[in-house]
């Protein structure tokens, strides 16, 4: 793996693929057809993208202004903080993937995850450098960081909309329908978990207190 | 919708994920006797603003009948009138310089051309410039006036209005009075506001009700019930006052403590509210957090439930103090709104009530009236409340730098206070300091401020370094301009036919 990293073609080869994320933000559906379809986007670009979100969102915390960002850093966990962008993700990842794959999605899971995190793109893009605006201006000016900062969010969103479009190949209102099912499949998953959490502890106590009495009795 | 957007702001950054996160910090039961809260909410322990100067029962005053359930007091000079209301009758106290107070004179009963020449559980009392007595004579449905010598000169009665339950027996609860000897007069069952009378005991009209607070899901439930649980429901109507306080510029500071939890937590009722001569209400409110009193109500000692203000009293520079009958505490609020300190609680030590009933201020001394121990307690401020009026009142006259210095002092009592710093700031910004203030504002989370500061520093800086901007950005317009018109020049000599051999 690390040998295969020190070849010039592998590194070529990512940077082209970090490249082709630009032209999938501005070119969406083209972008993420040829995503998938002509291989020019990778799980490492992928990676790196999210990489990137997760550590600008964390920036954030410190180097926003503090007009736009009042940060309770006694209730800051850094790991919770994260988690709450993975965690979402994750769902959604499988959700879509354990949905569409049964409706002629032709998205194989890896793909989902890698156009998602393709189309998280903007995030940091526009989100590092409003950072470094939000220092320099005033009350006043509000208005341009938090009409920017919807921006790179909505432009997010629509983004992973057209990449699953594109890498499930589904007309408009099939990609409609499965977005909305993929959003209530998250929450489905997110109530087995809960429900998988409460019966092993409820199994668990059942259990210590079975051995409490034994132990009592003996 | 600022506040709105800066708590999601710091909702999203805190709390997003964290389920019980420490923001529901409890209320100090532990802390120290003074506390304040901080930007977040958070219980601040204070070093103590006021302490307790002398706890006065009617033993110590020299009276041979205790006081009974007393429950009005009116400061004029150097005179405290205390409505001894169980005993029927108004002990008038003389403070005395470095001696505290002694017993002037006990009024029950008074001359003049009336039936009823006694009081019948006096309530409230209110001395006008000329001192004539108002006494708010709740057993006998009156308020009267005397004038300085008892002889009665008039009284108001139940107010003569359509709109009022004829069979509602009068029973004029707490009085106010302005400079033209207007009377306001809140009366137990009348909720349509304060009762106004002219200066010639015409009742002139009801002002300022408090708002009618309910939210749709209520109302929704009113349509679908039927007429008699419509009766059992709470109505939609305005709540009663609990006490009002006529300020030094003729406004009235009116405390509600009936108000719902919810309302008071969501901010849709108000505690304390400020009205003018039309009955608006004018409080500023300018503070991070509600004028509620406490902000965490922890239901422990038998105490539950929000703050329930039972009486206000402001002092020359609008600094207002509240007084909490649940908790039997003290809350002071400055003309912004913002809480400079909260004291005291409920027990048989100096200085926590069990049953405070009124509150009165002499100069800057507080007096608060016990109506279960019967005993009157003199805070008097210390070196740190002391220091905090001084700021405010230098800032209010102009003095922004010697504003500042006080507030160091203050600072350097309590680290904790954030009004100190937010008033280092705005001392420093009034000086033309920005870059400091900004300092002192950022740390303090005050973005409007701080905005003005920076609004300046910014113009300051772009002023010294417009040269700089200027050839930066001459810089990068010209630099790759020419460049390239060096390489098309240079292209052109390399492609020109002349050197062509």
């Amino acid at each position: 793996m690390i040998a295969s990293l020190k070849k010039k073609e592998t590194f070529a080869h990512y940077l082209a693929t970090l490249k082709f994320a630009l032209y999938c933000i501005t070119h969406p559906l083209d972008g993420f057809w040829d995503l998938t379809h002509e291989r020019r986007g990778s799980l490492a670009a992928a990676n790196t993208i999210l990489f990137l979100t997760l550590l600008v969102r964390v920036m954030k915390l410190r180097y926003t202004s503090f007009i736009f960002m009042n940060v309770y850093w006694e209730g800051i966990n850094i790991f919770l903080y994260i988690a709450s962008v993975l965690f979402p993700l994750l769902l959604w990842v499988v959700g879509n993937w354990a949905l569409t794959t049964l409706f002629d999605g032709k998205g194989r899971l890896g793909q989902v995850y890698m156009a998602t995190c393709y189309a998280l793109t903007p995030y940091p893009l526009m989100q590092f450098p409003l950072m470094i605006f939000s220092n320099f201006v005033t009350v006043d000016e509000m208005e341009f960081y938090t009409v920017l900062s919807v921006l790179s969010l909505v432009w997010t969103i629509a983004l992973i909309f057209a990449a699953m479009m594109q890498i499930h190949e589904y007309s408009l209102g099939k990609n409609v329908l499965f977005t909305i099912a993929s959003l209530f499949a998250m929450l489905v998953i997110v109530f087995i978990l809960l429900l998988f959490f409460s019966m092993i502890t409820q199994g668990v106590s059942y259990f210590i207190s079975l051995g409490r009495e034994i132990l009592f009795r003996l | 919708m600022r506040k709105i957007i800066k708590r999601v702001g710091a909702l999203l950054a805190s709390a997003v994920m964290l389920v019980g996160s420490s923001l529901a910090v409890c209320a100090s039961d532990n802390g120290s006797y003074s506390f304040n809260y901080d930007y977040w909410g958070d219980v601040q322990d204070s070093p103590d603003a006021y302490t307790v100067q002398e706890v006065y029962t009617a033993a110590d005053l020299g009276l041979e009948k205790n006081f009974s359930n007393p429950q009005g007091m009116f400061a004029y000079d150097n005179l405290l009138y205390v409505c001894d209301t169980g005993n029927n009758r108004i002990v008038v106290l003389e403070k005395i310089e470095n001696a505290g107070f002694r017993v002037k004179q006990i009024i029950d009963e008074f001359r003049g051309d009336v039936e009823i020449k006694t009081f019948s559980n006096p309530s409230d009392i209110a001395i006008s410039e000329a001192g004539e007595l108002f006494i708010a004579d709740r057993g006998n449905g009156r308020i009267l006036k005397l004038d300085a010598d008892l002889n009665y000169l008039m009284q108001f009665d139940k107010p003569v209005d359509n709109t009022l339950d004829p069979t509602i027996t009068f029973t004029p609860n707490k009085i106010a009075i302005d400079t033209a000897g207007r009377v306001y007069c809140i009366a137990s069952g009348i909720n349509k506001g304060l009762i106004k009378y002219e200066n010639d005991g015409v009742f002139s009209g009801f002002v300022g009700a408090t708002k009618v607070t309910y939210d749709f899901a209520d109302y929704i439930w009113k349509r679908l019930a039927t007429e008699e649980q419509r009766a059992q429901m709470e109505s939609f109507v305005p709540t009663e006052y609990d006490n009002i306080y006529m300020d030094h510029e003729g406004f009235i500071y009116a405390v509600n403590g009936n108000a719902s939890d919810d309302d008071l937590d969501s901010g849709a009722a108000d505690a304390v509210r400020k009205l003018n001569l039309m009955g608006n209400d004018i409080l500023v409110r300018n503070g991070e957090w509600f004028i509620i009193g406490d902000l965490y109500w922890g239901n422990a000692g038998g105490y539950e439930g929000p703050s329930r203000f039972c009486d206000i009293t402001v002092f020359e520079n609008d600094v207002y103090v509240a007084l909490d009958r649940v908790r039997g505490r003290l809350f002071a609020y400055d003309d912004q709104g913002r809480m400079l300190f909260g004291f005291g609680g409920n027990g048989n030590m100096d200085g926590y009530f069990r049953y405070p009933a009124a509150l009165e201020h002499m100069g800057q001394d507080l007096l608060v009236l016990d109506s279960q121990d019967c005993a009157i307690t003199l805070f008097t401020p210390t070196e740190f409340g002391r220091l905090v009026y001084q700021a405010i009142d230098q800032f209010d006259d102009g003095n922004y730098a010697a504003s500042g210095e006080t507030w160091q002092k203050v600072m350097d009592i309590n680290g904790n206070y954030d009004l100190a710093y937010i008033g280092i700031g705005r001392s420093l910004l009034r000086q033309e300091r920005y870059r400091e203030a900004m300092e002192y504002f950022e740390l303090k989370y005050d973005d409007e401020n701080y905005s003005k500061a920076y609004k300046q520093y910014r113009k300051e800086w772009v002023e010294e370094h417009i040269i700089v901007i200027f050839i930066v950005v001459f810089a990068v317009l010209i630099v790759p301009l020419a460049i390239g018109k060096a390489k098309k020049i240079k292209h052109e000599i390399d492609t020109a036919d002349i050197f062509r051999m």
